[in-house]
């Protein structure tokens, strides 16, 4: 099979899980009886129907290709910055820094994966973003809470900009064997991630009993971490033929991505119960906001680029 | 509404959203005073496009002159895009009472919409109110007084800053504040504060 005809029988897959999973929740929908079921599968249904439209959008920036692809991620870190920053206390005097932020800091990150210059888009944010932020909070000359002002600002960028451009960086990646397939690996990063998002909630609302971490994450169980994890490493291993992996090779990817994801997850729910806040956004329904559905994807992504670049690529 | 109402509207969306969240629903026929905390040139437009349309047509800002008069650039948006109701902030002439357009405008079945701090904060909670919404609802006793809090713009585009942050700002809508017979200016004032405040 040619990378073309693997990416028609991915969206083919994908495209009819949905439909199984639209055909369920129209079932329940017409079966629950009880006001508090009748609440779930609302929302069940609204997280499906944002799923078609979720991967409607990535299909379409896939098919036009890396610039749409890029377009795309810049896009999504712009909306997860913009959530973050406005749950942040910040100060009249970060004006100048949060404008950089948003205005420069994520375009040129997103350049540079463009124009395949990985020295700098590794090092762009890390130093340069990192020494230069304060220093424009610090123009204005006020110092109270300078230290938490400063970091939070660092922090936002750090995940919503450094962190999920990683995913898209996966087009940079040179693996011998493996030449112009990098978007089929990105297409395999966002699929193990989410279908693990998405079994652990479901093996959750099924069989959940204990609470993972009740004070972070009120609705994660143990049972929906183990179910929906080993699951999602399956699905991940089962899907090798689209990697530079054996399919060993891919289940333990698929694993680290997976308790990558779990741990993204659980930190960002921390940051948003800090901040007092339940979801992040409502852009999306059904799921909260840009940050609800990219929090795992944050973790994941460096962390199977850096392992992909160091053990398969050139 | 003219074309350029919409593009104001259009790009205040785009950039901070300025959602509504309505603690009541606002029936369209009602004559109203909409007054709010005032920290960013955004404000305006932010809260006159989480009005609905057929409240919006009928609602106009209240601006001051010696700053949207001043080049004619800034009048034709305060006047053809915003519809504003322009007032004097420097009270040169005595004998002229400066909320006269004001009155007018209530007379003839206009809705406002007020900052009674005058002027722009820096911070995310109003100042003191000017006696201005205590004279306008003094003299107009079945006016509903909505208070409205804008979140988060006081960051977006704080004063002294040209280009705004792309935040997620919220305008929060209260219910009408209660009228007391016989309160006292002061009190009047705290009170719609508070309501204000309140809603933050």
């Amino acid at each position: 099979m040619n990378p073309h005809q693997k990416f028609d029988w991915l969206i083919g897959g994908v495209a009819a899980m949905l439909a199984l999973a639209t055909a369920i929740g129209w079932v329940l929908a017409r079966r629950v009886r009880s006001d508090s079921g009748r609440a779930v599968v609302a929302n069940l249904n609204a997280r499906i129907h944002a799923w078609w439209a979720m991967v409607a959008i990535f299909s379409v920036a896939f098919v036009f290709g890396r610039i749409a692809t890029l377009v795309l991620f810049g896009l999504i870190s712009l909306l997860a910055l913009r959530e973050f920053i406005s749950l942040t206390p910040t100060k009249p005097a970060d004006h100048k820094a949060l404008s950089v932020a948003f205005f420069l800091i994520v375009p040129i990150q997103y350049v540079l994966i463009g124009i395949d210059w990985y020295g700098l888009f590794a090092a762009f944010i890390p130093v340069y973003a990192f020494l230069l932020l304060p220093s424009l909070s610090m123009l204005d000359q006020d110092t109270e809470h300078f230290l938490e002002r400063t970091s939070k600002i660092q922090w936002a960028v750090f995940v919503t900009v450094f962190c999920i451009s990683h995913a898209p960086a996966l087009l940079l990646l040179d693996i011998p064997g493996y030449e112009g397939q990098d978007a089929l690996l990105l297409f395999y990063l966002i699929t193990v991630v989410q279908i693990s998002d998405v079994l652990q909630y479901v093996f959750g609302k099924l069989f959940g009993k204990r609470k993972l971490a009740p004070a972070v994450s009120p609705s994660k169980t143990l049972e929906g971490f183990a179910g929906g994890g080993l699951a999602a490493t399956g699905v991940g291993a089962a899907l090798w033929w689209i990697t530079p992996f054996t399919p060993l090779q891919s289940a333990a990817m698929a694993a680290v991505i997976v308790a990558m994801g779990v741990l993204g997850g659980l930190v960002l729910s921390a940051v948003k119960r800090g901040l007092g806040a339940k979801d992040w956004g409502s852009m999306i329904r059904g799921h909260g906001g840009m940050l609800d559905r990219m929090d795992s994807v944050s973790f994941a992504a460096p962390v199977f680029f850096h392992l992909t670049r160091y053990f398969f690529a050139q | 509404m003219t074309w350029l109402s919409y593009v104001l509207i259009g790009t205040v969306r785009l950039l901070v959203g300025a959602a509504p969240r309505h603690a009541a629903a606002l029936p369209s026929d009602t004559l109203r005073i909409f007054f709010a905390n005032h920290s960013s040139h955004i404000d305006t437009v932010a809260l006159w496009s989480a009005l609905p349309p057929a409240i919006r047509s009928r609602t106009r800002p209240v601006a001051a002159r010696d700053y949207w008069g001043r080049t004619p650039l800034r009048r034709y948006i305060a006047l053809k895009a915003l519809n504003a109701v322009l007032i004097d902030r420097s009270h040169e002439d005595p004998s002229h009472d400066p909320l006269e357009p004001l009155a007018q405008a209530l007379g003839r079945g206009e809705s406002l919409i007020l900052f009674p701090e005058g002027t722009r904060q820096a911070q995310a909670l109003p100042g003191p109110f000017k006696a201005g919404l205590y004279r306008l609802a003094t003299a107009f006793p079945a006016v509903e007084l909505i208070p409205v809090y804008l979140e988060n713009l006081h960051r977006s585009l704080p004063k002294g800053t040209l280009f705004p942050v792309p935040l997620i700002c919220t305008v929060r809508f209260g219910t009408a504040l209660p009228r007391v017979p016989e309160e006292s200016r002061e009190s009047f004032l705290e009170r719609a504060r508070n309501a204000v405040t309140e809603l933050a």
